[in-house]
């Protein structure tokens, strides 16, 4: 995997990641439903998108994806951008419950009339445990092995959660920009997955 | 690896489950002795203002909402019941007082109000419909568009004495 290569072909990964994360939401920038929208639901909605990008940036800094960032610095700042993701999904939430406050209570008590909304809290309630336990890594001794079968359980429930959310939203997402994003990520997350040999019995 | 998919089929199962969940209400039978009520949608209340105006067009029109309101049992047409409306239109959000209006059904229990292009908000283009003049059940109603380019929506009430 971290075999030297060209200085071009080291930069690759780090261009596609970006423009992955970046792609989303300069397209959605362009939706006319923007035009109706107040600041706070506009900026809740682009938390969300950026949530979504982050999440892809998780799994690619964790199994050593880019070149040139070694493994602590790698995991470093997984737990760097896993704390933003967090805010960026606290961030969302809100701007949703100051523009419209008996929707978001109904999502949060699995009462909505809209089945991507269940997937959405689903997927937060599951992105907060993970980060929870990556949290509690730091305090409580705990075998590695099945630490990360407890963190990477709960990131497939918040990445299969969001890619739901996003494919059955009529939002602010371009909807070509929303399908890629959500194979990407769902293709990285298999990947990292199995090149971590997370379920395997030994390491 | 093995472990993706179980968990992909559980979703697809887990979501067609959902989705059945989230339209309680339209898929009551109609009962033998009579046409059955209507009942409140989930979410249908959701940014209700109590005592909207009776208006001749809600803001600058261009979208119609149009609907029956109807006994329950006989399913004879109820006329001069009032039906409030409100939705996130290109005017303004639901919670906007100027995105609220009420309208009277006429001799044969249909009712039509012109609003603006009801636009998608919080994933759904969707309107919202309340009946809660007291004589009959309180019904509150939140029809999807097909496609949020529709430029109209229709709901229908059936009411029961309260």
């Amino acid at each position: 995997m971290r075999t030297e290569k060209s200085p071009v072909r080291a930069l690759l990964p780090w261009i596609g990641l970006t423009v992955a994360v970046l792609t989303p939401l300069a397209l959605a920038s362009m939706s006319p439903l923007l035009q109706w929208r107040g600041p706070v639901y506009i900026a809740s909605g682009f938390a969300g998108i950026l949530a979504m990008g982050l999440m892809l940036v998780q799994p690619v800094l964790v199994a050593g994806y880019l070149p040139r960032l070694g493994p602590v610095i790698g995991r470093r700042v997984h737990r760097y951008v896993g704390g933003c993701l967090v805010l960026a999904v606290v961030a969302h939430v809100a701007g949703l419950w100051i523009t419209s406050p008996p929707d978001v209570i109904d999502v949060l008590l699995f009462r909505s009339p809209t089945p991507f909304s269940v997937w959405g809290a689903l997927a937060m309630w599951a992105l907060f445990a993970a980060a929870g336990l990556a949290v509690l890594r730091m305090r409580v001794r705990v075998p590695l092995r099945l630490w990360r079968r407890g963190h990477v359980t709960l990131t497939l429930v918040a990445v299969g959660g969001t890619i739901a959310h996003v494919l059955l939203i009529e939002g602010t997402m371009e909807t070509v920009s929303k399908v890629a994003l959500s194979l990407l990520l769902g293709v990285i997350v298999a990947k990292a997955v199995r090149d971590l040999k997370i379920w395997s019995l030994r390491r | 690896m093995t472990i993706l998919r179980p968990t992909r089929r559980e979703m697809m199962v887990l979501t067609a489950a959902a989705a059945a969940a989230g339209i309680p209400g339209m898929s009551i039978p109609a009962r033998a002795a009579g046409l059955a009520p209507t009942r409140t949608m989930r979410g249908g209340a959701n940014n209700y203002r109590p005592g909207a105006p009776i208006v001749n067009r809600i803001g600058g029109g261009g979208f119609w909402m149009s609907g029956t309101v109807r006994r329950a049992g006989d399913g004879a047409p109820l006329a001069g019941q009032r039906i409030q409306i409100w939705a996130h239109t290109t005017e303004g959000h639901e919670r906007d007082a100027r995105s609220h209006g009420a309208t009277l059904t006429n001799a044969n229990g249909e009712f039509r109000l012109e609003m603006p292009q009801i636009v998608p908000a919080f994933g759904q283009a969707h309107g919202h419909l309340a009946y809660d003049s007291g004589d009959f059940k309180t019904v509150f109603l939140r029809p999807v568009m097909a496609s949020s380019k529709d430029t109209s929506l229709s709901a229908h009430f059936v009411l029961e004495p309260a």
